[in-house]
């Protein structure tokens, strides 16, 4: 099991990531500068961290999306590896184009940074094959621009074809359909607001993000 | 060319800061304000004559300047 993080210039998860991906897994997890125009061969999942990659300038995302390196995560998540964008990450993700949609300002225009119950809604994608009969796990979320928007159109066939993953039980950032995390429609690159690598043992008030990296790094 | 590009959410995508903003005038004394939206303005110095500014000013807003998911845009130039 390989796993690669990638590292933005403000990028500020990306350490957390490492230690949650290897505590909970015992992958080995490489770190990707985001200036880097080749990934390690033979990865089974690429992490994009939370943060505020390149100052969040112009949008959150915006200028990340244009790094060297997604050119490669781009390719590889067209050959089917595994691709995981966290906070900051689903929103360069959505930037990407890779998934569809895009993170707006929080309704409260706060930053929101506490515990929060998510309903599983798909448990069986490559991500949350290890939730299978949980019906809620409990995880972080830490974002001002976490709420989550996408056209009618596509949230209903996000909803219709089962592409939404997670939602919100108590919707903190007013998230389209209590949206907190959403999959590809090929199932392989995944985005969520919350951070399932700031609880991954029961020190850090949950564990239940530990279950994510093995359900994704065990299907490889 | 001059080029000035306004980018602001579409209309239908909730403006919240344009809303906090409309909400602060309204104490300040302008109860009659309404449909403040709050947006984004920048200034290109481009090549070329005004058609050709144009066109690439719109290149650039549909690349990375505005994302079009929840943005609209308008270029002037002069």
């Amino acid at each position: 099991m390989k796993a690669a993080v990638v590292v933005f210039p403000g990028s500020n998860c990306d350490r957390d990531c490492k230690d949650a991906i290897e505590r909970s897994t015992g992958a080995e997890v490489a770190m990707i500068w985001h200036a880097e125009t080749l990934l390690p061969a033979g990865l089974d999942l690429i992490v994009l961290p939370g943060g505020f990659a390149h100052g969040d300038y112009l949008r959150c995302g915006a200028m990340a999306a244009l790094s060297p390196v997604m050119t490669e995560v781009r390719a590889a998540a067209e050959r089917g590896v595994a691709v995981m964008g966290i906070c900051n990450g689903f929103q360069i993700l959505c930037e990407a184009r890779l998934l569809p949609g895009a993170l707006l300002r929080n309704v409260g225009l706060k930053y929101v940074c506490k515990p929060v119950d998510l309903e599983v809604v798909n448990s069986q994608t490559r991500f949350t094959a290890a939730l299978r009969g949980r019906r809620q796990i409990r995880l972080t979320v830490g974002n001002g621009e976490g709420n989550y928007y996408a056209d009618q159109p596509t949230l209903d066939r996000l909803e219709g074809e089962g592409q939404v993953v997670f939602r919100y039980a108590d919707n903190p950032n007013g998230s389209a359909r209590d949206i907190a995390g959403i999959v590809s429609a090929r199932g392989n690159v995944l985005g969520m607001m919350p951070h399932p690598d700031r609880a991954f043992e029961p020190e850090l008030g949950s564990a239940d993000g530990a279950l994510l990296f093995q359900s994704v790094l065990a299907s490889a | 060319m001059k080029a000035t590009v306004h980018v602001f959410l579409k209309p239908g995508v909730l403006d919240v800061q344009g809303k906090a903003v409309e909400s602060a005038l309204h104490g300040l004394g302008w109860p009659g304000v309404s449909d403040v939206r709050v947006g984004r303005v920048i200034e290109l110095e481009l090549p070329g004559d005004a058609a050709s500014a144009e066109a690439e000013a719109k290149a650039m807003c549909e690349r990375l300047l505005a994302n079009t998911v929840i943005e609209s845009y308008r270029v002037e130039v002069a």
